[in-house]
């Protein structure tokens, strides 16, 4: 069974239709690159995703373990976290948060899968030390870590090497990679970087609105050559 | 751009074998030996200006006065935290100019007969509606109250759902409010007294009612802020993904507003119109010069903001200063020190 089935979904805001009759499944295990230009409903796709906007019509069904408000977001940075008074500590706690019904405060085992992703990820030994005086990599990997506290089965990373040097993009896909494979986590990347994304990556989703293709990433390859990439502008 | 600036603030980093820089802990103490010196050498001032203030506090009013500001800055340096890290500093300034306008068209309702309504009206309707404005005359808060709440729910819908921005939304609301002020001011009564207290506050404004008003208050917003630490916590850093894990954001964004509302209309009146505000932004930016986790900030900032509002207090009680203007330039002092104390442990 699927962690998440989208059925024939379309999704219109004020009269446009952002996202048109879309169907992908995702399996456990799975590691699915989400590509398109911009404007090609990409982001309203992620917001679909997470349960944020209702589409007009299809279906969106959760499974597998998966529920909605479980998935690991790993949304794009905003300016106000850049000087954000935090501790890396109070981050990854913060992923705890839909574990907590209706209880107020953190409790022991949420602090303690915070400890073991923090040190999953390898920010265990920046526990204390402040958000803001990171490295690019390593804000990231402490906002995997977060995505992680809330999820046990799908990750959903949105652009997540944007403003990262080579180095330590090819880092974050290494980790995202090991979560995949060793850890068994469904990943799911929207991403501009073709091929850093595609590497790893088993499944291919083109969105333009509609669905360009949806597959292998053999099948991706042999159907869009590079020279077809281009052509398509 | 941003990170040409940024590489050029970086500093030289340290070459290994090089002796560690000590040159922050040095300054740092040095500052705190002066001060030290300072308060040694002026004890017989301080101590002066305690016993005055003593005396002062069998008064009445100023002990009102006093514990109306304690709960009022209490609150307004938690939410303080929240608006300032979400980008919504002005919003207090905006709705106290909001509070501003409604206050004096509550005023301006006082004028108000039976015989100044349009006659076309029947006269048992006319006889309601001037008895209810000689009311609302006579106890503005209520009316005040109610508007500013329906503009800073309105602001928010502004900033969540159009192409404004919000802080020219809150420009746009708050100068026309302040604009509607003046205006009926100038057709009633005029500038006086009553507008100038407005404006720059009065330590006299206080009533009991309003002291029980502010510990409501002020016990409603440390309530909700404790038991919805770790949600406003998340909410307030990455607004996003608390939607995502199914955080209901705008609950959160519209209980903040709220509760900046009630704060900003129970202080305006003591700190003036015009420097409200301080009280939400001060403590929390000092704070966020020296601490760097987001529990440290919300506790000094909460410190930071009782601490200045008594020494303020107590500094415009012994010199006679404006209580407001007082208040705001203690704030102003410790964000100078903060800074100072941030630059050089950086």
């Amino acid at each position: 069974m699927a962690l998440m089935a989208m059925n024939d979904v379309t999704i219109a805001f004020e009269g446009t239709v952002a996202v048109d009759r879309v169907s992908f499944e995702v399996n456990p295990g799975d590691y699915l690159v989400i590509v398109g230009e911009n404007g090609s409903g990409k982001s309203t796709l992620i917001r679909a995703m997470l349960g944020l906007v209702r589409p007009r019509s299809g279906r969106i069904a959760y499974g597998d373990g998966l529920v909605k408000n479980r998935i690991g977001y790993l949304p794009q940075q905003t300016a106000a976290q850049r000087d954000f008074p935090a501790s890396v500590e109070e981050v990854v706690l913060s992923g705890c948060v839909n574990r907590m019904g209706t209880r107020c405060f953190y409790n022991k085992s949420d602090r303690q899968k915070a400890e073991a992703n923090m040190a999953l990820l390898d920010v265990l030994k920046y526990r204390k030390k402040s958000f803001r005086t990171l490295s690019g990599g390593q804000q990231q990997r402490t906002l995997l870590a977060r995505a992680l506290c809330a999820t046990d089965a799908m990750l959903l990373l949105d652009e997540p090497v944007t403003g990262l040097d080579p180095a330590a993009a090819a880092e974050l896909y290494d980790v995202i990679r090991d979560l995949n494979r060793k850890h068994g986590v469904a990943v799911v990347m929207v991403s501009h970087d073709l091929g850093g994304a595609m590497r790893d990556a088993n499944k291919v989703l083109v969105m333009n609105r509609g669905m360009d293709f949806f597959g292998g990433v053999q099948d991706y390859r042999t159907k869009f050559a590079e020279g077809a990439v281009t052509a398509r502008g | 751009m941003g990170e040409l600036l940024q590489k050029a603030l970086q500093r030289r980093p340290r070459r290994p074998g090089e002796k560690p820089r000590r040159g922050g802990a040095i300054t740092l103490w040095a500052l705190l030996i002066l001060m030290l010196a300072w308060a040694l050498f002026h004890l017989p001032d301080i101590g002066r200006a305690f016993t005055e203030f003593g005396a002062y506090l069998q008064y009445k009013f100023i002990r009102r006065a006093l514990a109306v500001g304690l709960l009022v800055s209490l609150c307004a340096s938690l939410l303080g935290v929240t608006l300032v890290l979400k980008r919504y500093s002005m919003i207090g300034d905006g709705l106290s100019h909001v509070g501003f306008g409604a206050l004096t068209v509550a005023m301006a309702l006082g004028f108000v007969t039976t015989d100044g309504l349009p006659a076309f009206l029947p006269a048992g309707v006319r006889a309601f509606a001037a008895r209810l404005c000689g009311g609302i005359a006579k106890n503005p808060l209520p009316f005040t109250l109610v508007v500013v709440v329906l503009c800073a729910f309105m602001l928010l819908r502004i900033s969540e759902r159009s192409r404004m921005r919000g802080d020219s939304a809150i420009a746009l609301i708050s100068t026309s409010a302040l604009a509607v002020g003046v205006i009926v001011t100038s057709m009633t009564s005029g500038m006086n007294v009553d507008v100038y207290n407005y404006m720059f506050g009065s330590i006299l404004a206080m009533s009991s009612g309003d002291v029980w008003l502010s510990a409501g208050l002020s016990a409603v917003v440390l309530v909700l802020f404790v038991l919805f630490y770790p949600r406003i916590f998340a909410v307030t850093f990455d607004e996003p993904f608390a939607r995502a894990t199914g955080v209901k954001a705008g609950g959160y964004n519209l209980l903040i507003a709220l509760l900046t509302a009630l704060t900003v209309v129970v202080g305006m009146r003591m700190m003036g119109t015009l420097l409200i505000s301080s009280l939400i932004i001060f403590p929390a930016l000092s704070s966020m010069r020296v601490f760097s986790r987001f529990k440290s900030v919300t506790i000094s900032a909460a410190l930071i903001s009782v601490g200045c509002f008594f020494v303020g207090m107590m500094l415009s009680c012994v010199y006679s200063l404006p209580t407001g203007a007082g208040i705001v330039a203690v704030n102003l002092a410790v964000f100078v020190a903060f800074s100072a104390i941030g630059a050089v442990r950086e």
